[in-house]
Parts: structure tokens; sequence; C-alpha cells
């Protein structure tokens, strides 16, 4: 991340803020927020993939989801390409959102089961407004399906006809269509068998090398992130708790919360897993409407000291670009 | 010692009448469930190992669907003898066999509370008064996990999280003290921290309640920690079984190593690209005479072609596989 820091990055997040009011009564007064977002900043080199790691209601779908404008910001910015799209009135974003895509998690729910493969694809390569040749759509779908290694004619069938990997693949090839530079990838293999899995984020990671795509990739399972990612920002309630390169997540995690995320990550080698000692995080993600003060992860931290109830640690720098938010780095133990 | 077998699967043949053709969805599949023990069945997407445990319980839809034959001997008896709406099989699900469905969210009934359930379920199994299922409920919500029971029993099920859904199924499974739990998928729509809760929890009742529980999970990570016995299914039929250190250190069927390898590890090298099993499960309608993981597989023989392998014996520990090849695979 070092060398990186020097080049301007393609998108850039500052304190960005997303809130929810909550409206009650009558007259719709509104009684509080939801800190669904509350005060990240992170940015990606172009050609790069940043993996958005946590549980769910962590807000990690929202972030990418403020990208595109799906949610407006409530404060911070978000530079694309040196221009701030959070603040930017609603009017003027389309253009953007042609180089900024969406793969959605649940590849049945997002495409349109009256439409074919072709119908799906031709919608997008058209959102374009300049007149197309019908040639041109044909030879241009072809491209787009042989990219993600599907059949031809698969064009033809309806997502109903299709299996899951292959649903997600039409996903995939639907955002490619307006060849994007950016693509949110929304947890696109969560809903997958995990046979089928590796076979998506291999599809994903030979096309950003072929296209110099950039990722921001959003999932629960670290393991998934690891493989896809370069650099890994852990979120917590809204906050991010830890920032790495994606190399040092398996031997140096340092915040409490990142290492019981790695510890309840299944493996499969026998032995190991006998030996190895796991943390079991106790209770759930508490509520953004009530959310703790201080640290949002003391609840259910075994450190957690007085400070932690009452401050909220500062991300710091602990080198090669290793970013922490915790008071007790010192007595962090495994 | 010989351990008890609690639930026994021979040769149960389950088929769909399509259109299209017949669908062997469950083809010759036998399995053993022992008193407190956990084994897991592996499989893709579409293999067949949810309809296996329909059919156990029989709650296959028909028609299209039917039970062809076998047996699910179960507590001295064959199930199958019974029918689908028998009062005898009524009385066995939920209280001797109870199933835990893959998605805690919409298998609860969002305009009942939880408290209705559960004691809907304790009252149709044992005589007792509303007051006596609800306290029977709180303690089974209790001993579930989920913080406070008493409040629990008044929530819908939107008001509660995955997780916290899935405790309240495990929950009505272990109210009427079933014997036997299944629980299909339990953890896919989960979180990898309530993952760890959930299988945490499982085993802790084989512990609490001497229940014994079959597993059922497209993910082969799952299974390291908690399971005592694998099998895993493909295409309708069961093409490898043995101890979970058997099929994770020793697989022998060429789509078990291949289900390993797809397992994203952190341990692995970054840059390496993952090793997935390529193409997609085949079609039941129309399934090649030999071995229907050829077209997958990159080991194939020349009698995979036409010939079905046996499963047969290849270790020692019951380790079983149905696969031509003569010494396995390679270990991974």
């Amino acid at each position: 991340m070092s060398d990186a820091t020097q080049s301007q990055p393609i998108l850039q997040f500052e304190n960005l803020e997303i809130h929810f009011p909550i409206r009650r009564g009558l007259l719709g007064r509104k009684i509080g927020d939801v800190k669904a977002v509350d005060d990240i900043s992170f940015s990606i080199q172009k050609g790069k993939t940043l993996g958005l790691v946590g549980e769910s209601g962590c807000g990690k779908t929202t972030t990418g989801k403020g990208i595109l404008r799906v949610y407006n910001p409530t404060g911070g910015h978000i530079y694309y390409k040196g221009v701030d799209i959070a603040t930017m009135p609603k009017a003027q974003i389309s253009p953007f959102r042609r180089e900024l895509q969406l793969i959605f998690q649940d590849p049945y729910g997002s495409l349109d089961p009256r439409q074919s493969v072709h119908a799906i694809l031709k919608e997008a390569i058209t959102s374009e407004r300049r007149p197309h040749s019908s040639q041109e759509i044909t030879n241009r779908i072809k491209e787009l399906l042989q990219a993600v290694e599907l059949d031809v004619s698969m064009g033809d069938r309806y997502p109903h006809e299709m299996s899951g990997g292959q649903r997600q693949r039409v996903g995939i090839a639907r955002a490619l269509a307006c060849d994007p530079e950016l693509i949110v990838c929304d947890e696109p293999v969560s809903a997958l068998d995990v046979s089928i899995q590796a076979q998506i984020i291999n599809l994903l990671i030979k096309l950003q090398k072929e296209r110099q795509l950039t990722y921001l990739f959003v999932a629960h399972d670290l393991t998934v992130v690891y493989h896809i990612a370069d650099v890994i920002a852990v979120m917590y309630l809204g906050h991010i708790v830890e920032m790495m390169d994606a190399k040092d997540i398996y031997c140096k995690p340092m915040h409490p919360y990142t290492k019981a995320l790695l510890s309840a990550v299944p493996i499969t080698d026998y032995y190991v897993e006998k030996k190895r000692k796991r943390i079991l995080l106790e209770g759930e993600v508490p509520s953004p409407i009530h959310a703790p003060l201080g640290c949002p992860f003391h609840p259910r931290c075994r450190f957690a000291t007085d400070e932690c109830k009452r401050t909220m640690p500062q991300s710091c720098d602990v080198g090669g670009g290793h970013q922490v938010a915790c008071h007790n780095l010192g007595t962090v133990t495994d | 010692m010989e351990k008890k077998k609690i639930l026994e699967v021979k040769n149960l043949r389950t088929s769909f009448f399509t259109p299209s053709g017949e669908v062997k969805a469950v083809d010759d599949v036998s399995f053993h469930l022992n008193e407190q023990e956990i084994i897991a069945i592996v499989g893709e997407s579409g293999c067949g190992k949810s309809v296996t445990q329909m059919s156990v319980i029989q709650l296959i839809q028909s028609p299209p669907g039917k039970i062809l034959g076998g047996q699910v001997l179960f507590a001295g008896k064959n199930l199958l003898e019974y029918g689908a709406h028998s009062a005898e099989m009524r009385k066995i699900r939920g209280a001797g066999i109870a199933m835990i469905f893959q998605e805690p969210m919409t298998s609860l009934n969002p305009v009942l509370t939880i408290g209705q359930q559960i004691t809907e379920v304790i009252r149709t199994h044992k005589k007792c008064s509303q007051k006596e299922a609800w306290r029977t409920g709180v303690e089974s919500l209790g001993a579930v996990g989920i913080p406070d029971a008493q409040e629990c029993m008044h929530k819908y099920s939107f008001q509660m999280s995955g997780g916290m859904c899935q405790r309240a199924l495990a929950a009505t499974a272990i109210a009427c003290r079933s014997k036997v739990i299944i629980a299909d998928e339990p953890t896919t729509a989960l979180d990898v921290t309530t993952q760890a809760q959930v299988m945490e929890l499982l085993l802790s009742l084989v512990d609490k309640f001497k229940t014994s529980i079959i597993v059922v999970t497209h993910n082969l990570g799952l299974v390291t920690r908690y399971t005592d016995r694998v099998y895993v299914m493909y295409a309708g039929k069961i093409i490898e079984s043995g101890t979970t250190e058997d099929i994770l250190m020793r697989p022998w069927h060429p789509y078990t190593r291949g289900l390993l390898e797809s397992v994203p590890k952190l341990s692995a090298e970054k840059d390496k690209p993952l090793v997935p099993i390529q193409g997609a499960p085949p079609r039941l309608q129309d399934l090649p005479p030999g071995c229907a993981f050829m077209s997958r597989c990159t080991y194939t023989l020349s009698e995979c072609q036409n010939e079905f392998p046996m499963l047969r014996r290849v270790g020692p520990n019951e380790h079983w596989a149905a696969c031509h090849l003569e010494s396995g695979v390679d270990k991974p």
C-alpha cells in the first residue's frame, strides 16, 4: 500500500457518513438516526481490489451503495477520479453511473425473470444514449457472453433456465456492458455452492486483469476476500476497525474483532482444526440505533477496559499502511 | 464398543416424474446414524441431499415425487410402511425426527409469535396444558442460548436476526426431545461468526439431550470440527463415505477432492488461483450410463464411460468410495 499512496487513487472516501433518520408519530418527527456508516475513510487504486468484510448489519453494503448514490451520504466526501460524487446533485450523477457498476448478491432476484439473457444485456448496452445498430448489439452480446465464459447459445435462455453460477455470470456480463471503471461486488458469491464460488472468483480476477477493473468487494467471508482483495478493511457497526494489506491478514491481525472473524473461518485440514483454539464471539452485533458509547466492539470484546466504554479509539498506523482502531493493542493476545 | 444405530436408511430411491422424464433424485442411497453422533451429507445443489432427508420424514410432494423403494429404519420400524399422511408418521415428525430447514426466516410463520409456534409443536405431541407447554418452550429457548427466553416467546420471526431464528427452530426441535435432528443447510444463510455459533449449539445438543444429528451442507469446511462421519453425494448417489478424518485427509474420489480444493483457504498462497470443479452437475434426467462425474473429472479411465462404479471399501474404518481409480486421488 505504501507505494500506491503516491499515485492518485481512483476512489477515495473521506469521513463518509450515511445516516438514516428514524421518524415517529403523525408528523414524522425525527427522533434519532441509524448510523449505518459512520466516519469511514479509505481509498482504492486503479486496477486494485478493496475487500470490505463484516457481519450482517455492519454497513458494508450501504457503503457500496453509497458510491452509486443509491443511498445519499449525509456527510463526508467520495472522490471518484478527483470529483466529489457524494455532494453532487443527483441529476448530474448519471454519466458516472455507467462507469460505476454493481453486481448483486442474489443473481436470481437481480435478473428480470421475463427477460431473456439477450434482452437483459441489450438493455444494459443501449443505456448508452446513442444509436446502436442491431449488428453492433449482437456482436457486443456475443463478446460479453464470451468474456464471462458462457456459451453464446445461452443468450436465448431465461434466468429460471440457468443454474446459480450461470446467472451470476449473466449479472457480471451486465455490469461489464457499460465498460465500467469500478465495480461494486456486493456478496457476489455468498449464495453459490462452494465449487461454483471458486469459478466465479477466478472469473472476477481474470476480468480485472484483462480490463484493468477496480473492485470494491463486499463480503462476510474472510477467505473469499483474502483471495480476491489487495487491501482488506474490516467493518464493525459502521466503522472500519482494521485495514491492512491482504497478505497480512492471516499472520498479522491485530484487532480483537478481526481475530475473532479469522477464528470463525472453517478450515478443512482435520489435524490443524482439531488442535486449533477458537474464539467464539458471544451475542450479536448491536443495533446501530442504540450503538454503544466508546468503541463499538466493547460489549463483545474480551479485552475491553473502562477506556473502551468511554472513548472511541482513533485509527492509528502501525506500519506499512496497516491501520487499527483499538485502545489495547499491547494487551490483545490470541 | 459397537455403537447403536438410531436411524438406518437402506437402498432408498425417490424419483420425480416430470414432463421431461423421470428424475432420479435419490438413487439407491444407504446410510446410517449412530446414537449421539453427528454425520454430514455433503454435495452441490441438486445432488439429492435434501430430497434424501425429505424422504426420510416423507415430506415429498406427491405428485410429482414418489418414494419408489428402500427402507427407513427408525427405532426398529420401517417408516416407509406407514403412509405419508398416517397418524404414526405425524407422531414421528417433530417428536422422533425433527427438521431444521435452510432458511430460518422463511420456515417460521411470520404472523405467529415464536411462543405460539413452539407451544403448538409441544401440544401436538404431548398432552399438557398451555401453561406447561409455555414453560417447556421457555426452557428450550434458554437451552439453545437465547438470552431473554421469556421475552423471545412473544416475538415474531421478523423481529429477530437469522441466527436467533435458527436457534428458535432448534429449540422447537428439542422441545419434544427428538431423538434425531436433521439440519438442512443450517448455516448457509448466516454470517461466518453466527455459523460457528449455530454449529457449536448443535454440538452441545448432542451432549445435553443425547440427540443424534444429520447435517446437510455443501461446504466441506464446515464438517471438520463438528462431525464424526461424512457422506458425499453426487447426482443422486452416495459416492464416498467414511470418518471425517478419512474424507478430509485421504479423499479417494476425485469429486471429494474437488470439493475440498474449492474451499478458499487462508493458509493458501494468495496469488495462486482457486481450483474450482469445472462445469456444473449433470441434469438428472439424462445421466450417462457410466460414472456421472466423468465429464468433470480429470482422472477419467476407459471403464468410466460405460460402467457405473459400485461403492467399494477402500480403507479401514469403513471408508467407502464409488470410483474406478485403483488407488484413489493424490492427497490435495
